[in-house]
């Protein structure tokens, strides 16, 4: 579904990505794992179009998108949930849904309705400014937004990050449901025992290449990952 | 050290901290944890200063804080990080940690001639030692802003420690690190004590909170709800009914 080749971005003379290929297959949970640095976030926000690549193709749906700016690629159905949410703070919770719904032409109150029966305390709190829910709540409305769009493709950016260990659970079983629900989910996650729990394939980078591609059971056996991703019990 | 005594901040008619007993005794490592929103930020934002008690009262050393605006504090050796990072983004690494070290409490109290006798050699050499430290060297010239969010969380505590603090409180210093990351900072957690620094850990983590500290309290909606060694903390149908979960 995205087939990424050799994708270089760069922040001035530093390259943050130097060549960097993998895959999201259709139907796919797909995990990118890797130490700070390493150049996660650049790579989710090079797909988003928020960044552009210096070289290096990013195809989706068979379709070159790295010349697109950002809202033609949530047009073609790709929404991001931005590291650190990001929600909107001087907007109420309905004001977010509506901006995530922005490129659509059609009617979406229906969409709305469906967040809120998925997160009934967005809907409790529809009127109340983003800025003031606590951040597990703002974390289901980075989530919410991104749905609103109708996205063919989630990209989420460590979803759990700063989370009570309560609100990453939901967090998790809210990823699950949504993927049987028919989405494709390519998520950066630091919280490696989570993410085994749901991600069907791996991928590993560091210092801007990917150096691992495997699935749960080899990305277990690998004992350097091994212990940098699952080193000691974590809830 | 620190005492809270009855410590309460409301906004409007949220109890964010509501009564809140909470003391640490020189030489600790406590951690503070509960739910997002149950007022450990508030907590923390009240020891350093950001916003007044509504009432109750703080004691630092003997000394009551209420006072005392937020660089006072400062330089009693109250130096905190930031939940959400807010470094000097357009300065370089280098330079956020100058500038911490550079503060005009710093030069009151060392005086000019003991400064500049010491000469920029020495503000050099400790800068270089907190980058070493920090694992943060190699970025020494690069701004703040391009940095992943790991390396700001790093370099927000180096910038703590520039100000050569007593009391370290550190609002969620493992968000977004994986477990080789955490390890490193676990390390650093207990190096800083064994130097003589007292530490207030907020944090999610548990892999990190359970590992270091000797005593966590738990808040919820502004109330400690629990408090004693981790193993007990883990163990209480209470807190893991309203943070834990797995129960």
């Amino acid at each position: 579904m995205l087939r990424v080749r050799d994708l270089v971005t760069a922040y001035g003379k530093i390259e943050a990505l130097k060549g960097v290929s993998l895959e999201v297959a259709q139907g796919s949970i797909t995990c990118l794992l890797g130490p700070n640095g390493a150049g996660k976030t650049t790579l989710m926000m090079t797909v988003a179009g928020l960044l552009k690549p210096r070289s290096g193709s990013i195809r989706f749906l068979d379709q070159d998108i790295a010349s697109l700016p950002p809202h033609a690629i949530v047009s073609r159905g790709i929404a991001l949930v931005p590291e650190n949410r990001l929600v909107f703070p001087g907007m109420s919770v309905l004001e977010n849904l509506r901006a995530g719904a922005y490129q659509r032409r059609d009617a979406f109150d229906e969409d709305i309705d469906r967040v809120f029966t998925r997160f009934p305390r967005l809907k409790e709190r529809s009127a109340q400014l983003a800025g003031t829910l606590s951040g597990g709540e703002q974390q289901m409305l980075a989530v919410a937004r991104a749905l609103m769009s109708r996205p063919k493709l989630l990209l989420m950016d460590e979803p759990s990050l700063g989370l009570a260990p309560l609100v990453v659970e939901e967090i998790f079983r809210i990823i699950a449901e949504l993927h049987r629900e028919g989405s494709t989910i390519f998520l950066v996650e630091q919280n490696a025992h989570m993410a085994l729990r749901v991600a069907h394939h791996f991928y590993l980078m560091e210092q801007g290449r990917v150096t691992f591609s495997g699935d749960p059971g080899s990305l277990a056996e690998d004992e350097l990952i091994r212990r940098a991703y699952l080193g000691s019990t974590r809830s | 050290m620190l005492e809270l005594k009855a410590a309460s901040r409301h906004f409007g008619g949220v109890r964010a901290v509501d009564g809140l007993d909470f003391r640490v005794s020189e030489g600790e490592i406590v951690g503070l944890i509960g739910p997002n929103g149950s007022g450990k930020s508030t907590a923390v934002n009240l020891v350093a200063g950001l916003f007044p008690l509504t009432s109750g009262r703080i004691v630092f050393r003997n000394q009551d804080l209420e006072k005392l605006p937020t660089h006072k504090r400062l330089q009693l050796g109250i130096a905190r990080t930031f939940q959400n990072i807010r470094l000097f983004s357009q300065l370089s690494v280098w330079q956020n940690l100058w500038v911490a070290q550079n503060s005009p409490e710093d030069r009151a109290r060392r005086g000019f001639f003991a400064r500049w006798l010491g000469g920029q050699k020495g503000v050099r050499r400790e800068i270089a030692e907190l980058l070493e430290f920090s694992g943060l060297a190699a970025k020494q010239d690069e701004l703040a802003a391009n940095l992943a969010f790991g390396e700001q969380r790093r370099l927000e505590l180096a910038r703590a420690l520039a100000t050569r603090p007593k009391l370290l409180l550190l609002d969620e210093p493992a968000a977004g690190m994986n477990s080789e990351e955490i390890g490193q900072l676990r390390n650093r957690i207990l190096q800083l004590r064994s130097r003589g620094i007292t530490i207030v850990l907020v944090e999610h983590v548990m892999e990190l909170v359970m590992g270091v500290t000797e005593r966590i309290a738990v808040l919820n909606f502004g109330q400690k709800i629990a408090e004693g060694t981790p193993a007990q903390v883990q163990a209480d149908p209470l807190v893991r009914k309203a943070y834990l979960g797995g129960a």
